[in-house]
């Protein structure tokens, strides 16, 4: 499915300083349906280009990134779990870096 | 499937905004764990910043107020708070852009850009300051004279100074700066961690004389810094109001009255506040000027307690106060 993906705050760094993306991303690893959980696998291996470790810690994002599917919390949404569909806008924004 | 979807907020009104009752919840507030759409967080937030202006009497009307502007999130939202409560409230200040200019090749460029869009986009006129204008070097030039190595120290003091003596330029009477509530946990840590009581009971305090949050160093980061940001940000998954919580510890930190604190005197030659006979800053652009860079870095005290020194005409320092939310 087709889902724009952006990195802001200082995450951008890890892709060669692109901020919006647009990606085609297929299910993961035995997803029936694509999740953030496989989304956040497949942005590490397609998207990120260095220092993995400012963007994941474990299996979710590092303390400290902003993550915001369609302009809402993921926290509200079921974080990892949170279903994705056709045209849906994932941010990620880094509260680390400077304010 | 069905519960998956029902959790997915974009489909239709499934968790609502615990205040109004209408459109979408956008967030969960950590400090009241509250989930509330934007427009709610927007006025909760601008009614308790104006709560703490009121309260805590942080303005006069008619009083010419500088705010802070790095470009960063920080104090875009303390542009866009300060000048939309100024207008609904009526304060009746003056407000000001201040920017620093560090001139780092480069490195300003994105965040100049933004200072200048909030110039726009709040109507409020905008004075940048550069290094080369306040001290005379540009950082590329102290980096050129010193190397990488000891430039921390540079960009500290200079940091933390720069904001006043540009604040005192635009003769106004106050300035604010924006600080996040990592941040400032960050700091109280910090300080915890080294064992400077004089600084743990200011760092937190609204209106402050020199003290905002540690300057970033923005050459090399600091790892004890990453450590502390990380360490808050991991207790803040366990448990949202962590952060909060640290900053309360921060302003109930109370020193005895027999414990000997540091003087606060001014700095001779150029104003700032300072313990020493000259500030920090000054000793490092004796050095810098005579062409001995180290002198300033580390213990050395030579210039506070050899030579006697003419004071120049500089910035008068005006009382600056910090504002934190
Ligand atoms: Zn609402
Ligand atoms: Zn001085």
């Amino acid at each position: 499915m087709k889902l724009t993906i952006e990195f802001g705050g200082g995450l951008e760094l890890l892709c060669n300083s692109v901020k919006v993306h647009n990606v085609k991303v297929d299910p993961q690893d035995g997803e029936e349906k694509l999740t953030m959980k496989g989304l956040l696998s497949w942005v590490c291996k397609n998207l990120i280009k260095e220092r993995p470790e400012m963007f994941m810690k474990g299996d979710t994002v590092r303390p400290g990134v902003l993550v915001l599917v369609n302009d809402c919390d993921w926290e509200l949404s079921g974080q990892l779990e949170t279903p994705l569909e056709e045209k849906d806008v994932v941010v990620f924004i880094s509260t680390l870096h400077g304010g | 499937m069905a519960d998956a979807e029902a959790a997915k907020p974009k489909s239709g009104g499934a968790r609502q905004c615990s205040v109004c009752n209408q459109k979408r919840a956008a967030l969960k507030r950590p400090k009241t764990l509250q989930q509330i759409c934007r427009d709610c967080f927007y006025s909760a937030f601008e009614e308790e910043v104006h709560n703490v202006i009121v309260g805590n009497q942080l303005f006069k009307r008619g009083e010419r107020i500088a705010i802070g502007a790095s470009g960063g999130k920080d104090s875009t939202v303390l542009a866009y708070v300060l000048s939309e409560l100024n207008r609904r409230h009526n304060y009746g200040l003056d407000l000001f852009l201040l920017s620093v200019d560090e001139g780092i090749t480069g490195y300003r460029d994105d965040s100049l850009e933004t200072v200048q869009r909030n110039k726009i986009q709040y109507g409020l006129p905008l004075k940048v300051v550069s290094y080369k204008e306040l001290y005379g070097w540009t950082m590329d030039e102290i980096v050129k004279m010193i190397g990488l190595k000891n430039n921390c120290t540079f960009c500290g003091v200079f940091r933390r100074q720069a904001l006043d003596r540009g604040a005192a330029m635009l003769q106004v009477d106050k300035l604010a700066t924006g600080h996040n509530a990592d941040d400032v946990a960050e700091t109280v840590l910090l300080n915890i961690l080294r064992g400077d009581i004089a600084r743990l009971s200011r760092c937190t305090s609204i209106v402050t004389g020199e003290d905002g949050p540690i300057p970033r160093c923005i050459y090399s980061p600091n790892a004890y810094r990453g450590f502390a940001r990380e360490f808050i940000k991991d207790l803040e998954r366990i448990r949202p109001r962590a952060i909060l919580d640290i900053i309360k510890s921060g302003e109930n930190f109370r020193i005895s009255a027999s414990t000997k604190m540091p003087e606060q005197g001014t700095c001779e030659r150029c104003g700032y506040i300072s313990s020493q006979k000259w500030c920090k800053a000054c000793v490092l652009l004796e050095g810098l000027n005579q062409g001995l860079p180290k002198l300033g870095i580390g213990r050395t005290r030579g210039l506070n307690n050899d030579h006697k020194m003419d004071a120049t005409q500089t910035s008068g320092s005006k009382p600056c106060g910090t504002l934190d939310f």
